[in-house]
């Protein structure tokens, strides 16, 4: 009875399994001097769950930022369901079925645990200022609704006892939780996920690869995830981009990414740089 | 009501007469969603007949796992009306504990609540070549699962669906097929001693003994219940089935374990149980509240408490009260009593019960005088749920109250409580040997507790007749007794007295962590973990005194002379208490023998090497060295004869 009613609601892509669902090409970011995204290209299949990674600097969240509308990319284009997006406006972003969390939990601190997922809902409300204010006909039907679809959220995360906490009190892995839930409750088709293990104790982490594992093959959302985590990444991606200095420098499956000597060097440097920084 | 003499009859008596009225309720999506009668009827009569459909008969036994679900209640019930056993178990049970009981009940189906019970089952599938059919409620996690012999319950209920348009009036027929003596339920009580031992109910003893209890009890069809007790322990089958079914009032359950202290408050139940530990738990909660509010309020909650708290003791001689106390209990009440009782969530409640351990004599003297009815039942699994009970207005901390109709009870010459009551179960699950010994041919069941009946006629319970011995000097030995008056102390959470042919009492204690971590962070003192915090001079220190407390309310020979902290708490995972928080003995001073032994000679301090075992299984070991502590720091040991 329970989990009939999470999965009824979920939009399960009806395309075909291979078809791209966000083409990335050559898209490039300079702030002043420093280029922060060099002209890097990334296809996502509908469904996928792919991994971006690379060392601090990278130009990992900038990448997404773009993604999300936050920066306009200085050149190349972004396709989301054969529709150009590039210079879209977050809003507009939003709108189209594209969620996001962030590294540093940007959650109103001052709200419940509620009304933060709640809010998430906000771009699927169409009721107008007057009629929300005296909650009445499509206003009151559609808050009723839109509530049901963030209990379930709230089920599906498992925040059942914090409903009604400031999120303030919470303790770091839980606000990561319900900025989580902020982000489906837009009902995404394209979830970007900024680090959502930063800062996690193990068990935290695992609860949070669980739950993204399920959103991504129960509710078929396709997910773009950037984590330190090398052990998650390469337990649940099924493609991971490796980025460095701006640039892509490998691509492919956990076990083809992890050999990769360019990889290796990005992270750990090469031989002799390694002896120099341990003198 | 003349034919309903088993408990699925009860069901279809209740669907006709009283359809519409509310048998049930679950909070699902943040909304409690309402089960009536009819409902309830026509879900256990699918349910049973897709059992049926997967091929269970009449003797077969159903087991559920898993926090209080309605489908887990359903399933129970449809199980019974097929001629089948319930047999519940413990949620959190590990998967070796389990088997045992599973296997020797013989499970034919199980209904798990969830994924983690699922997981528990499977793993044992090897075991239990019996097991035919693993049902389960909440179908979250498990789509990847290719397991032939797992449904989830709406499958099963489709069968019944099914079922029920090719075999017509199936259902009906094997509920006329019931009879009263039929067994209903096997329940499995966590002994303290050896394996668990499975008490056959049938449904007339359940059935019985909730008419007798009802009976004695201002209980109401109109009656609220909040269902968050085990679902294996024999009260929960009593009130959440039996007496739901009896009476017609509303059961309720929780939405998650987490969410039950909202809930309660959401509901404002009219009735309930609560263990000792949740008073208590409760108390300490209000008065940290209390402690962090401002000035003003402290102010005023200590007042009113001193106020009432004054007043209780003669309420309950039935004296009048001063104008001027009555007064302020007046004010008291609007300010003060009424909003605490509303906050937490007892509000409505009429009476609320504590059994299972003593409550101690501050924490029940807060409640009753903050006007929560509170009263103490004793009862066993072997009687079908409740022996005796405390009348409104007698009402008091060390009695468990008066037998209840219809049950002979009387104290043996040894002083053990023996039982006779056609409540008394139909004996232990193919054991016949032990069965014999604790009901004997006069039909007299020996509950192994030892008692007596104070002026009033209540029955006084001292403590398990076999734990009782004698100090080597012959002073009686009453260890769980000295235990219970540890644990009044808010810090202590678990102790265990030594004593049986020692020279004096000792006791190994488990320190509380919550209260005790707030003990030592008001007084800014790091930690990091239980061990570390059991270690520590300045807590060795403070249950010392708590001890000495104790000691002070003790005749002098039964006294504690010597104690040490353990480095962990008590854990069912590691067999040293049962699920229901009783302590093993036998296998405590086993497991600790060299730490017990070191409390009888000089040691100051103990090498320990304690197996830990984890919730999924694993174990691991744990090395310490624990301090040993005598109460009066001059004490000389006894045996040592103090040279001048």
């Amino acid at each position: 009875m329970r989990a009939e009613l999470v999965s009824g609601n979920s939009k399960v892509s009806t395309g075909a399994a291979d078809e791209t669902h966000l083409a990335i090409s050559g898209v490039s970011k300079h702030f002043g001097g420093v280029r922060a995204v060099d002209s890097v290209s990334l296809l996502v299949r509908r469904g996928g769950l792919v991994s971006v990674i690379g060392p601090n600097g990278a130009g990992k969240t900038s990448l997404l930022n773009m993604i999300s509308g936050f920066y306009r990319p200085d050149t190349g284009s972004i396709i989301f369901e054969g529709k150009d997006i590039t210079g879209y406006r977050p809003s507009q972003v939003a709108m189209l079925g594209i969620a996001r969390t962030f590294q540093n939990i940007a959650l109103f601190s001052g709200m419940t645990v509620l009304d933060n997922i709640m809010l998430g809902r906000h771009v699927r409300m169409k009721a107008g200022v007057l009629s929300s204010f005296v909650y009445w006909g499509l206003a009151q039907k559609e808050e009723v609704a839109h509530r049901a679809r963030v209990e379930e959220l709230i089920e599906f995360l498992e925040l059942e006892d914090l409903r009604k906490q400031p999120t303030s009190g919470l303790p770091y892995g839980l606000r990561k939780r319900v900025e989580l839930g902020r982000a489906l409750a837009l009902d995404p088709t394209l979830l970007l996920l900024d680090e959502p293990m930063g800062g996690m104790n193990q068990e935290e982490k695992e609860d949070m690869a669980r739950y993204i594992l399920e959103v991504n093959q129960q509710w078929g959302t396709t997910v773009i995830l950037i984590e330190h985590d090398m052990a998650v990444v390469m337990d649940i991606s099924e493609h991971v981009t490796v980025l460095d200095r701006g640039r892509k420098i490998a691509e492919g499956s956990p076990n083809e990414v992890q050999g990769n000597p360019a990889v290796i060097h990005a992270y750990l440097g090469t031989a002799a740089e390694r002896r120099e920084a341990a003198e | 009501m003349s034919d309903a003499t088993t408990l699925p009859r009860m069901l279809r008596h209740n669907a006709q007469t009283m359809a519409e009225r509310p048998a049930l309720r679950e909070k699902n999506l943040g909304i409690w969603q309402t089960y009536s009668w009819a409902r309830y009827y026509q879900e256990v009569g699918d349910f049973a007949l897709g059992l049926a459909a997967h091929g269970f008969r009449r003797g077969d036994k159903l087991s559920v796992i898993g926090d209080n679900r309605p489908r887990l209640y359903w399933a129970q019930l449809a199980a019974q009306c097929l001629g089948g056993v319930a047999v519940p178990v413990y949620q959190d049970s590990i998967a070796a504990e389990l088997v045992y009981v599973l296997d020797h009940a013989e499970i034919s189906i199980i209904v798990a609540e969830d994924q983690e019970q699922v997981d528990k089952i499977l793993s044992l599938k090897d075991e239990l070549p019996g097991l035919k059919l693993v049902v389960y409620d909440d179908p979250r996690g498990m789509r990847h699962y290719e397991e032939p012999s797992l449904k989830s319950f709406d499958e099963v209920r489709g069968a019944g669906r099914d079922f029920a348009a090719s075999h017509p009036g199936h259902l009906e027929s094997e509920i006329d097929k019931g009879a009263p003596e039929d067994l209903a339920l096997l329940n499995y009580t966590s002994g303290t001693t050896g394996h668990p031992k499975g008490v056959m109910l049938s449904h007339a003893n359940l059935i019985t003994s909730a008419a007798a209890y009802a009976a004695a009890e201002d209980i109401r069809p109109s009656d609220e219940l909040l269902c968050y007790l085990p679902m294996a322990w024999i009260g929960d089958s009593l009130f959440s089935i039996v007496l739901n079914l009896l009476v017609g009032f509303t059961c309720n359950c929780p939405e998650r374990p987490e969410t039950v202290q909202r809930d309660l408050r959401e509901l404002g139940p009219t009735i309930g149980f609560a263990p000792p530990r949740i008073w208590e738990s409760m108390l300490s909660s209000v008065r940290v509240r209390a402690t962090d509010s401002t000035p003003l309020k402290r102010k005023m909650f200590d007042f009113f408490q001193r106020l009432a708290e004054r007043a209780e003791p003669l309420k309950g001689e039935g004296k009048p009260l001063p104008p001027l106390t009555r007064l302020g209990l007046a004010f008291g009440e609007i300010l003060v009593y009424g909003p605490l009782r509303d906050q937490l969530g007892l509000g409505r409640a009429r009476w609320f019960y504590t059994g299972g351990a003593p409550l101690g004599a501050d924490t029940y003297r807060f409640f009753r005088s903050i006007g929560i009815n509170v009263k103490q039942v004793w009862g066993a699994t072997e009687l079908s749920g409740l022996a005796t009970l405390q009348p409104d207005g007698e009402a008091n901390p060390d009695t468990v109250g008066r037998v209840l109709a219809g049950i002979e009870l009387r104290i043996a010459e040894d002083g053990e409580v023996l039982i006779r009551s056609p409540a008394v179960c139909l004996g232990y699950y193919k054991q016949p040997e032990t069965t014999r010994d604790t009901f004997g041919e006069d039909g007299w069941y020996r509950t192994g507790d030892s008692g007596f009946f104070d002026q009033r006629g209540h029955l006084v319970i001292i403590d398990r007749a076999k734990d009782v011995g004698k100090l080597s000097d012959g002073t009686p030995f009453a260890p769980q007794f000295i235990e219970n008056k540890l644990k009044f102390s808010p810090f202590i959470g678990e102790a265990v007295a030594f004593g049986d042919g020692r020279p004096f009492v000792a006791a190994i204690i488990a320190i509380d962590l919550t209260t005790s971590g707030n003990w030592a962070e008001r007084h800014n003192l790091a930690y990091t973990s239980f061990q570390d915090l059991s270690a520590k001079p300045e807590v060795r220190e403070l249950i010392r005194e708590e001890i000495r407390k104790c000691n002070a309310s003790l005749p002098a020979a039964s006294r504690i002379s010597r104690f040490m902290l353990l480095n962990k708490e008590f854990d069912a995972d590691d067999n040293e208490i049962t699920r229901t928080r009783k302590i093993r003995r036998p296998f405590v001073a086993e497991k600790y023998a060299a730490v017990v032994e070191a409390l009888y000679n000089t040691a100051r301090q103990v090498e320990l090497s304690t197996e830990i075992t984890y919730e999924d299984g694993r174990k691991a070991t744990l090395n310490s060295t624990i301090a040993v502590d005598d109460v009066e720091e001059a004490r000389q040991p006894a045996r040592e004869p103090a040279y001048a």
